[in-house]
């Protein structure tokens, strides 16, 4: 890599704070910048759902079955709308469903990814904390953990539980949280044995103090990369287990839901009703994993440039 | 100057029990120190100098252990303190240094942040009167604009300024005893000037007994009042800094002075000490110094320990050089 070629962004003599030598480092990837942007228009979309869509799928009286299974472009029976996605075969317009399906499933991952989360960096650092026995049991139960499928520990946990936002959302939490218990743990251990955390020690702050002021903020940066990747690993499991039927009710319907609605039409030419929500679906999670890598290859201090 | 020495350490052993043995570390360190005086305690890479300061402090990790001898400070021997007792000493009345300012303080944390909880942690007192004192100490080090210095990360500051920011954090809650462990070696020797006539002002002021770890003979004669040399976990020779320096009466302080170059030995040969130092694992009996030692005897390898017929000093060996003068 020539130097010429990475002309550094000489801005204003601003003062460099660690957050925005970050920011000025992710926007060096142009892929990243637009993978960043197009995520910002992923939220604002599920954010503001009720708001921008033409319909409510939930709405019952919006609903007309008439309009079922109707192709792109069409205007519905009442000449209300136009289904510029077509309808799925309930009615629904289908860019109104995919917005709501989008809704809950970025909700179902971005609630169990932070739940997860917090349980995994609390057991990962008791672990990494603890030492001994305490951390040995705790890591044997992660290795356990990790080598079930996770697919098939989803589908077991939903059987028991029953469907529902609440019970799908437990059910990815205690498929995930080991991936993060042993990031911290790692982490935590790498830290721990830094001079800082030495010096720490001799200035007589008490353990928790050490543990959560000093160690977990310097983890936080694998941390961030584990936890957008396991959003995106969260709703594509989500959508698996909706596609499989045991996920979200058909009153709830998230992206998966959608393509499984539409997936007994597929033959008959109405791919549509398939299609744009795995569409949907695809963009999303390749958006979030563009800017994980980015988060990823910025928070990394063995790739700093 | 009270009769009560700030730190007496009295025949401490600290040993690390690994699979590969028993590493005697620190094995029968004594020495004291005085309030407002300043100790240089010297040696090699190795030596157990640093052991010896984290087993003031109490910090000794697993495997290590103290096995036994006495840390009395002002009086009370803290080796049988509990943890809670301890820490409450940490950082109030017992401060550390480090050695590489890069890396002892929080990267993610402000100074402010850092300064504040060490006050708190020991006293009750509001954030304000804890950030009140953080400027205070910042100042006391003679860090200009100390109020633009509190809201910095770590990383914004030069390692000289780190280093005075640790120092500060090390007087905040004026200390009794401050065990500083090399806080020179990573800085140039300008800033180490400044740094040593800092920490000599602060003891002077203050009263703070200080314990100056150092591989650096010269840094050590600068600055001690009183020096003791380790090697392989003993003190060898301890005395008052001149004396020893003018007249060290150990073979290897001799050596050790010697090996340290000066301009009026250019092209000359330095005095070297043949050898390397002998592994903590396996020491051989009586003196440890003796397979490097030019003056050694038959008699220097039984188990035995000298002390010297010098007033002021204590050596540990067997054929002190008492007839020499300065090297």
């Amino acid at each position: 890599m020539s130097v010429a070629e990475t002309p550094a962004p000489h801005r204003a003599p601003a003062v460099e704070t660690p957050f925005r030598r970050f920011v000025s480092e992710f926007l060096e990837s142009r892929v990243a910048a637009c993978a960043l942007l197009m995520l910002a228009v992923i939220i604002a979309l599920a954010i503001l759902a009720p708001w921008i869509t033409p319909q409510n799928p939930y709405d019952l009286a919006q609903v007309d079955v008439l309009d079922s299974r109707l192709p792109p472009g069409t205007k519905s029976t009442s000449g209300t709308y136009t289904h510029w996605l077509g309808t799925d075969g309930a009615g629904r317009d289908l860019v109104s469903a995919m917005i709501y399906g989008l809704r809950i499933s970025l909700l179902v991952g971005v609630m169990s990814g932070m739940i997860a989360m917090v349980i995994g960096a609390v057991v990962g650092m008791t672990a990494a904390y603890a030492g001994g026995r305490v951390e040995s049991l705790i890591m044997r139960v992660v290795d356990l953990q990790l080598s079930f499928p996770a697919i098939l520990l989803a589908l077991m946990l939903i059987a028991v539980l029953g469907k529902g936002v609440d019970k799908i959302i437990i059910a990815l939490v205690t498929v995930q949280w080991a991936y993060y218990a042993r990031t911290v743990r790692g982490t935590a251990l790498v830290e721990a044995r830094k001079e800082y955390i030495e010096a720490a020690r001799c200035l007589g702050l008490s353990s928790a103090r050490i543990l959560f002021k000093h160690i977990l903020p310097n983890c936080l940066a694998p941390l961030i990369v584990v936890a957008t990747v396991q959003t995106a690993h969260a709703i594509a499991l989500e959508a698996t287990l909706s596609f499989l039927g045991v996920g979200l009710p058909q009153t709830e319907p998230s992206l998966g839901l959608l393509i499984s609605n539409g997936f007994e039409y597929m033959l008959s030419q109405k791919y549509w009703i398939s299609f744009f929500p795995g569409l949907v679906l695809l963009i999303t999670i390749v958006t979030i994993n563009l800017v994980g890598d980015q988060l990823r290859d910025v928070l990394n201090p063995r790739l700093k440039r | 100057m009270s009769a009560v020495p700030t730190l007496q350490v009295e025949d401490l052993k600290t040993h690390f029990f690994t699979r590969a043995g028993v590493v005697k570390a620190v094995d029968g360190v004594s020495f004291e120190v005085m309030p407002g005086e300043i100790l240089g305690l010297v040696g090699e890479s190795g030596s157990g100098k640093s052991i010896t300061g984290f087993s003031i402090l109490g910090l000794i990790d697993q495997p290590g252990r103290i096995v036994s001898g006495a840390i009395r400070f002002k009086g009370e021997d803290i080796t049988r303190l509990d943890e809670e007792k301890l820490r409450a000493l940490r950082g109030n009345r017992i401060a550390m240094i480090f050695q590489d300012p890069m890396m002892t303080l929080n990267p993610v944390l402000r100074i402010d942040t850092q300064m504040v909880e060490t006050v708190r942690a020991h006293a009750d007192v509001s954030h304000t009167e804890a950030l009140e004192r953080a400027r205070e100490a910042l100042s006391l080090v003679g860090i200009p604009a100390p109020e633009r210095r509190l809201k910095a990360y770590p990383h914004e500051m030069s390692g000289g300024m780190r280093q005075r920011v640790a120092i500060a954090i090390a007087f905040i809650n004026k200390p009794d005893l401050v065990i500083a462990d090399e806080p020179t070696t990573a800085l140039d020797v300008t800033i180490q000037a400044q740094i040593l006539y800092e920490a000599q002002e602060l003891c002077r002021k203050t009263g703070t007994a200080m314990v100056w770890i150092s591989h650096d003979l010269a840094v050590i004669s600068a600055l001690a009042d009183r020096i003791a040399v380790m090697y392989a976990g003993r003190v060898v020779e301890a005395g008052r800094a001149d004396d020893v320096i003018a007249r060290p009466i150990h073979p290897y302080t001799h050596g050790l002075l010697g090996s340290v170059p000066t301009r009026n030995q250019r092209g000359s040969r330095l005095i070297q000490i043949p050898g390397m130092t002998p592994s903590l694992l396996d020491l051989p009996t009586g003196c440890a110094f003796a397979a490097r030692c030019d003056r050694a005897v038959a008699d220097c390898r039984l188990e035995q320990a000298i002390t010297a017929p010098v007033a002021g000093r204590r050596v540990r060996c067997c054929r002190p050089l008492l007839e020499q003068v300065a090297p």
